[in-house]
């Protein structure tokens, strides 16, 4: 094989590789890109049906209530001007306290209420995830100064 | 006084740095001896004034003198000494400053192992350390000074983030770092030769040992990393798809191919230009993965600060360091003239069969990665990329290169015979119905996807054993002889096989996790949890007292058909200074199993809510990422990189089986 052809090959070779993997990637995303979305969004988009989503606000005081069962929890997400029910099964992450940040995944139920099967709270007193931080921005219910430091872990059920 | 000291230091690294970029260049354009020699002196002085550097930000964490200001933000005179001394590196300044520690490390051991190089590559090399250096340098100096003094100086400090207050994420960024800055000694080496415009397997072969170390280093970095947020997060998590950790996974993932391409070029003289690109694009992911985690467009635990100026600087610097060397790649490659040619099916076109699936996935991470932050700069929507994209994009990706593995070693230099290398592994074919089989018996046969896995991983483990047993001729000929085969077999061909093992254990272990199981339970002490045979009894739930930190500790009791197996204790923790609580998970292993226990809240009420993990191979993620690097150390310490190195080889004796 020449010099010439054996480049060609590895040219082919490599751009199949490419076609496959842009293949990959565009079906991926059209399925598994997950939006973020603020209560107020939500209340007046609605959620895409049976899409994976993000919720982020604050855990509206006196809203959190376990169940019997000692792993599903209750609370509702605000922004201020809208809220919406939440419904997670687990263990909450050891920084979720009533009035703080939070951003929790999973999909809107035909009833109303969120399923989360994640949910994502910071990991430092000073930290406001940065979607949140938008979200009450955009509500007009954002006070006090950005953090100076952040640090944040997600958790899971 | 000693942190103005170090100060200067750094300020002194700087010209030094500066004086290394130009001059020793200068010298080898020129041909000037002395000017060139020049390089190795700034080399080693640097990594002397950065250790002093290092050395007095150590000092004032230690002796938590708070007048410094990363000092009062991220220390506590209460916190454990060990964790003032990790302290150093856990926080933005100091980590750069152990960056630069460890960039400078690198430049100095050019300058001590490199007096063999030619003069002028020796110069290049260094030189473009140097530029790197000066660009770090800079970067901590303007925008980020670790000796910043605070006046007055508050009375104690605002303390650590607990969840970083742990051994094996204290020696995480060490490793790490290692490897991302590892790499920029390959980097400096494909840039010096293309400005040289010269390649050839002498080059190779002292690029690889560079590369093989770095890669060694960030294996490591990236498995204690993993196994730290395996055990401290509490869910049982290893691998999220996180930004941060795909920061250092794509480097690691290019630097793989990179370590395979360079054996092309060392035996065969071939693939030159790819090799010089794969060089220049490990180190530049390795600098964006800095970019992203140190310029807060990302928030994560990783992510220390969030200042505008920092990200612009970076930005910058990522722009000149990788933008210039691709623009003289563009003008020199063309010229390097490549070498030996090679039919598709051989080894050759089996490694770069390896280097496009694994430059593939990195760019599938990459776009993964960096997708959601284009898409928020361009004002889009805000989205997210997790979990499925990379399960439906990488690991299609990963699963033929997985599949072709044992192939590559088993076929000849230019032209392989596939026929017979399938035919040798009809033991490892054997070997993955073997285990497919007991899976179906003694596992659940519902995980389709995973008992396949777990038969790519015996066919990757079996693989590597039959491309051995060819090398030593097992059952072929006298086992006396097998034996000194066996012995006079080069280093680097047990590391190759030793790394390729550790590659089976990994996805052994990720495969295996599809047989795990879970139980959330709200128990009174005196009550059990059942999971997978174990029986859990939670005994008691008291207070306990930490250095820095109070604590409920849970005791609970684990029989398996009544007989004792482990009493585990885990605690949930709560760190006054941060008004932090964190989880302490209690994990007992036997290297086949973990169980793995989390104390979540209590109801107040005398009953706490129980999170039990039952997780099968688990460890052995992580111990094939032990055995991976520990492959890679063999193939360092593998002679043919310590004699004359700098001379061309002959080939081998016939017995030695020469190619690896």
């Amino acid at each position: 094989m020449t010099r010439k052809r054996k480049r060609l090959l590895v040219v082919l070779l490599g751009l199949g590789m490419l076609a496959v993997a842009s293949t990959l990637v565009l079906f991926a995303f059209n399925d598994n890109l997950v939006f973020f979305m603020s209560p107020s969004d939500l209340a007046a988009k609605g959620a895409p049906e049976t899409r994976r989503l993000r919720l982020g606000g604050l855990v509206e005081a006196g809203s959190v209530a376990r169940q019997a069962d000692g792993r599903t929890i209750d609370f509702r997400v605000t922004d201020g001007n809208s809220a919406v029910p939440v419904v997670f099964s687990g263990v909450l992450p050891d920084l979720f306290r009533e009035g703080q940040g939070v951003v929790v995944e999973g999909a809107l139920a035909k009833s109303g209420v969120f399923k989360a099967d994640t949910v994502l709270a910071k990991h430092d007193e000073r930290y406001m995830p940065p979607e949140v931080a938008d979200a009450l921005k955009k509500a007009g219910h954002w006070q006090g100064e950005h953090p100076a430091a952040a640090t944040a872990a997600q958790a899971k059920p | 006084m000693i942190a103005e000291l170090g100060h200067f230091a750094l300020a002194l690294a700087l010209v030094l740095a500066i004086v290394q970029a130009v001059v020793p260049l200068y010298g080898a354009s020129r041909g000037e001896p002395a000017l060139m020699a020049l390089a190795g002196s700034t080399a080693i002085a640097q990594f002397a004034l950065v250790a002093l550097a290092f050395a007095a930000l150590a000092h004032a964490y230690v002796t938590s003198d708070f007048s410094l200001a990363t000092v009062a933000e991220n220390s506590h005179s209460t916190k454990p000494l060990l964790y003032k001394i990790t302290g150093v590196w856990s926080n933005h300044e100091g980590s750069m400053v152990l960056w630069v520690l460890i960039l400078t490390l690198f430049g100095a051991a050019v300058a001590w192992f490199g007096t063999g190089l030619p003069p002028d590559l020796r110069a290049r090399v260094l030189a473009v350390q140097g530029m790197i250096g000066a660009g770090f340098f800079a970067f901590i100096l303007f925008t980020s000074n670790p000796f910043l003094r605070l006046v007055p100086a508050p009375p104690d400090g605002q303390g650590m983030n607990p969840i970083l207050q742990d051994l094996g994420l204290a020696i995480h960024p060490p490793f790490l770092y290692l490897g991302y800055v590892g790499f920029s000694v390959s980097f400096s080496f494909a840039v010096a030769a293309l400005i040289e415009g010269r390649v050839d397997p002498a080059w190779a072969r002292w690029v690889r040992p560079w590369t093989l170390a770095a890669w060694c280093a960030l294996t490591i970095g990236i498995a204690l990393g993993s196994w730290w947020a395996y055990y401290t997060l509490g869910w049982g998590g290893w691998w999220y798809w996180d930004p941060v950790e795909n920061a250092s996974f794509m480097p690691w993932l290019v630097g793989t191919a990179l370590l395979h391409s360079a054996i092309v070029v060392e035996k065969r003289d071939a693939l030159k230009t790819w090799t010089i690109l794969l060089a220049i694009v490990t180190f530049a992911l390795s600098l964006i993965g800095t970019f992203l985690v140190r310029s807060g467009v990302l928030t994560s635990v990783h992510a220390f600060a969030v200042d505008p100026a920092r990200g612009a600087f970076i930005l910058l610097l990522l722009i000149i360091a990788i933008g210039g060397p691709l623009i003289l790649y563009a003008v020199r490659a063309p010229s390097l003239r490549g070498g030996g040619l090679f039919a598709p099916i051989s080894r050759e076109g089996a490694l770069v069969l390896n280097n496009l699936l694994l430059a593939t996935g990195a760019a599938t991470v990459f776009i993964g990665t960096l997708y959601p932050l284009f898409l928020d700069a361009m004002g889009g929507d805000k989205v997210s990329v997790g979990f499925p994209f990379f399960n439906r994009t990488f690991v299609p990706l990963m699963v033929p290169l997985l599949i072709a593995m044992p192939f590559g070693p088993l076929l000849g230099w230019k032209r392989g015979d596939l026929l017979a290398a399938s035919q040798r592994l009809m033991f490892a074919a054997g070997a993955v119905v073997a285990v497919v089989l007991l899976v179906l018996l003694f596992a659940s046969p519902a995980a389709v996807l995973a008992t396949l896995g777990l038969g790519l991983a015996a066919w990757i483990g079996a693989g590597s054993l039959v491309e051995w047993s060819e090398r030593v001729q097992l059952f072929r000929t006298p086992f006396n002889d097998t034996l000194s085969r066996a012995r006079h077999l080069p280093r680097a061909a047990y590391g190759m096989t030793l790394a390729h093992l550790g590659v089976a254990v990994t996805v052994a272990g990720i495969a295996a996790s599809a047989w795990e199981s879970e139980r959330i339970e709200l128990v009174r002490p005196g009550q059990s949890v059942a999971i997978a045979g174990y029986d859990l009894r939670l005994d008691k739930v008291e207070s306990v007292e930490g250095p820095n930190y109070t604590a409920d500790r849970g005791t609970v009791t684990v029989t398996r058909h009544g007989s004792l197996v482990a009493v585990m204790q885990p605690e949930k923790r709560f760190f006054p200074v941060q008004q932090t609580p964190t989880t302490f998970t209690a994990i007992n292993t036997d290297l086949l199993s973990d169980l793995y226990v989390v104390l979540a809240d209590g109801d107040g009420k005398g009953a706490w809510t129980l999170r039990v993990y039952q997780k099968p191979l688990v460890p052995w993620i992580w111990l094939g990422c032990g055995v991976m690097a520990l492959g890679g150390l063999m193939s360092l310490s593998d002679r043919r990189w310590r004699v004359g190195a700098a001379v061309r080889r002959g080939r081998a004796p016939a017995g030695a089986a020469a190619d690896d």
